[in-house]
């Protein structure tokens, strides 16, 4: 048992390490652009500030905390769909119609009692990311098109259809830019408050119930047993009377619940309103922590908090070390490539522990380019 | 001809179909100029899936070519300038851009085929990877570069074609659609065809469909399975290379962040609509940038009347999310219905000798 963890947790670490190092390559490379000289201690200085940030203060801690928020709920939603066997890039689209439901309803709401404009706000966030989930869903388990594709297509529709609302229907009046309304009373309430504008919202608690409600639904009940096994082999799913179908829709479903939690969480816990070009790479960095978490909830939250830490660093880095704060979708990017190509990993830390791959990773393809494996017999 | 727009209802469908007409025919070129990174990246993956890898990374691809193509041609001008020369505006520094964002490609299609074919990586991961990192880097690299901007080494200009052919009635505007372009869109017509060609009648093609319908059935043969499929990837690079150039040293002349705007995604899209063929994936292109030419022209150019009235009150975000929204019904479709290389995706591992 302790071997296996330790198996499970020498590749991520290692990956880690990898991907600081070629990071810090890149940092030197381009030190003459980030500085204005070629500074070979530069990656010192990034990752000095971006622990400095993020760790080593409370503020730093409420900020890991309040940018883990969304990362782990998105990353819940990812590792989820793995376990279905379903690759889910969606997060973005999800997370933005989530968001832009909760700004329209918690715009509307403004005025009535807290207790019970928030609530309805992320429920109606909620569904709105569910139906979100679930057009991909239904058009994998019914007509074949590959999750893959048709997430990416309707990330790039969510992004129309939020500049829509935001521009037209849904734009607060009397301000500059084009926004939504603030939220009001249907901001989800502040517990943490410190000097400094570092606050946490009550969201940040959403994680880790959901970790706890998705590792109980996937290893307690039967609908997570039956998604389990349509995710490690559909035929044999479909052969023990399982409706691979159903559930592919209803993977994709809970999934795109996630995102919409996760999208309210974030215009009703920490901005207050949603502007037109709400730009985020949540869904992209929700990948990378479902796979450096091993798909494993519990490894979700920890991988979420680690790559939250790096997102609430990466101010305090751009200031101090002049790098942009876009190093950490690089960073985040290198790490998830060492992970799939764990056998570098391991060839250099020669880690010989057998528990490493992670197999739910291997049926995605299996269902590419019309071969649906939910075909009927 | 104008009477049959007056007809209640119908006459709508008439005026839809003369606009229609006229955008096409107004707008070919840019149609075909569109069109070029669907098609291009839609040989790629001609060149990977037709030898059973699947290739999602081809956006990444795209844009890490972009990138490196802009850069070093802008970095080859400072070091030798000239002036552009009279033949489609080519310098020195074009060129030298124009190769390393092919080379770029292929680099990035060496890292996809070693993931996916040595590691065994799934190839649907390994393709999000690259997608990715790609993303990550020249994001980074474009928000350094916009603090530190680089000059802009221009663009390669189009063909210009004789008035004698584009003047032709009835079918002036299709010379001046498959001439008037750079460099990049006229070489595409000749890659389809040649691809085709090469995909059908040649023994490199039969071998490629070979193995990427029975790699197993292929090596029992002779054909080295593995290498075979080394050589198609990196070779699929090349396209997906002159794609990304295309966004940067033809089409236009700088580079943004995120400006593939997902046209690798709806090249496969294109590859799967046109059955996995050249010239089926290169017709589903123009189609896809037919969508995106109408968008533009309902905003610039909208139809007068009725029909007018209707379309400029359509939002213009639909418009933009047009070419996605066809590519998802596309793929909802026609998948299914068009089949894939019976070894698409599926990695091969050698049976070990005993």
């Amino acid at each position: 048992m302790v071997a296996r963890v330790r198996g499970q947790l020498m590749v991520p670490a290692g990956a880690i390490v990898l991907a600081l190092l070629v990071g810090a390559v890149i940092i030197i490379l381009t030190s003459p652009l980030a500085t204005g000289g070629f500074d070979p201690t530069l990656p010192l200085v990034t990752y000095w500030a971006i622990i400095q940030g993020s760790l080593l203060s409370v503020n730093g801690l409420i900020d890991t905390l309040v940018s883990a928020t969304p990362l782990i709920l998105v990353g819940l939603s990812v590792g989820f769909c793995f376990k279905a066997g379903l690759f889910n890039i969606g997060g973005q689209g999800q997370f933005l119609t989530g968001a832009v439901t909760a700004a329209a309803v918690g715009g509307v709401l403004s005025g009535a009692p807290p207790f019970i404009a928030a609530p309805i706000a992320i429920l109606a966030a909620m569904a709105m990311g569910a139906v979100y989930g679930l057009i991909p869903g239904f058009l994998k388990a019914f007509t074949g098109a590959h999750e893959v594709v048709t997430t990416i297509m309707l990330n790039y529709i969510a992004i129309q259809l939020v500049a829509f609302l935001i521009q037209g229907p849904l734009r607060a009046e009397g301000s500059s830019f084009a926004r939504s309304a603030d939220v009001g009373n249907s901001a989800i309430p502040v517990i943490i408050n410190m000097a400094g504008g570092h606050q946490a919202h009550l969201g940040i608690i959403f994680p880790f119930i959901a970790a706890a409600i998705i590792w109980w639904v996937l290893y307690r009940t039967t609908i997570g047993f039956e998604i389990r096994t349509v995710g490690a082999n559909p035929d044999a799913a479909r052969y023990a009377g399982m409706r691979p179908r159903l559930l592919i829709v209803l993977a994709m479903s809970v999934a795109g619940l996630l995102g919409g939690l996760a999208g309210a969480s974030e215009i009703l816990g920490v901005s207050g309103y949603m502007p037109a070009a709400y730009s985020t790479n949540v869904g992209f960095d929700a990948i990378t922590v479902a796979l450096l978490g091993r798909v494993h909830p519990l490894g979700i939250v920890f991988a979420g908090l680690l790559l939250g830490a790096m997102r609430a660093g990466a101010g305090l880095m751009q200031i101090q070390a002049g790098v942009p704060v876009q190093m950490i979708d690089v960073l985040q990017g290198v790490i998830l490539f060492f992970l799939a190509a764990d056998i570098v990993v391991r060839r250099v830390f020669r880690i010989h522990a057998a528990a490493g791959g992670v197999e739910e990773l291997s049926t995605v393809t299996g269902t590419y380019g019309g071969k649906t494996t939910v075909s009927q017999p | 001809m104008n009477g049959l727009f007056d007809v209640p209802v119908l006459g709508l469908v008439f005026q839809l179909l003369d606009y229609l007409v006229t955008v096409v025919t107004l707008n070919g070129p840019i149609i075909l100029a569109l069109a070029t990174p669907l098609a291009l990246g839609a040989l790629s993956g001609v060149m990977c899936e037709r030898s059973g890898v699947v290739n999602i990374g081809i956006e990444g691809m795209m844009l890490a070519s972009a990138f490196v193509g802009w850069f070093v041609a802008a970095l080859a001008a400072q070091a030798m300038p000239a002036a552009p020369s009279a033949f489609f505006g080519i310098t020195p520094a074009l060129l030298i851009g124009l190769l390393a964002a092919v080379l770029c490609g292929m680099l990035v299609s060496a890292l996809h085929a070693w993931l996916s074919i040595s590691l065994r990586v799934d190839q649907i991961i390994s393709g999000t990877i690259i997608n990715i990192v790609a993303a990550g880097i020249t994001g980074y690299l474009d928000v350094l570069f916009s603090t530190n901007p680089l000059p802009t080494a221009g663009k390669f200009a189009p063909f210009v074609p004789p008035d004698v052919l584009t003047g032709l009635p009835l079918v002036g505007w299709l010379f001046k659609m498959f001439l008037a372009q750079g460099p990049i869109t006229l070489s595409v017509i000749i890659l389809v065809v040649a691809l085709e060609i090469l995909l059908f009648r040649s023994r490199w093609g039969l071998r490629t469909r070979a193995v990427g319908e029975h790699p197993k059935a292929a090596e029992t043969v002779g054909i080295d399975v593995i290498r075979l499929r080394y050589r198609n990837v990196i070779l699929g690079g090349v396209f997906a290379g002159l794609a990304g150039a295309w966004f940067t040293l033809d089409f236009g002349n700088s580079f943004q962040g995120g400006m593939t705007g997902g046209r690798g995604f709806i090249a496969l899209a294109a590859l799967i609509f046109g059955r996995w063929r050249p010239v089926g994936a290169f017709l589903a292109a123009l189609l896809f940038a037919a969508s995106s030419a109408l968008g533009i022209a309902i905003r610039t150019t909208p139809p007068s009347g009725e029909l007018g009235t209707i379309l400029t009150s359509i939002p213009e975000e639909v418009f933009a999310a047009l070419p996605y929204i066809v590519t998802i019904v596309i793929l909802a479709g026609v998948v299914g219905r068009s089949i894939a290389p019976a070894a698409d995706g599926q990695p091969y591992e050698r049976e070990s000798a005993t």
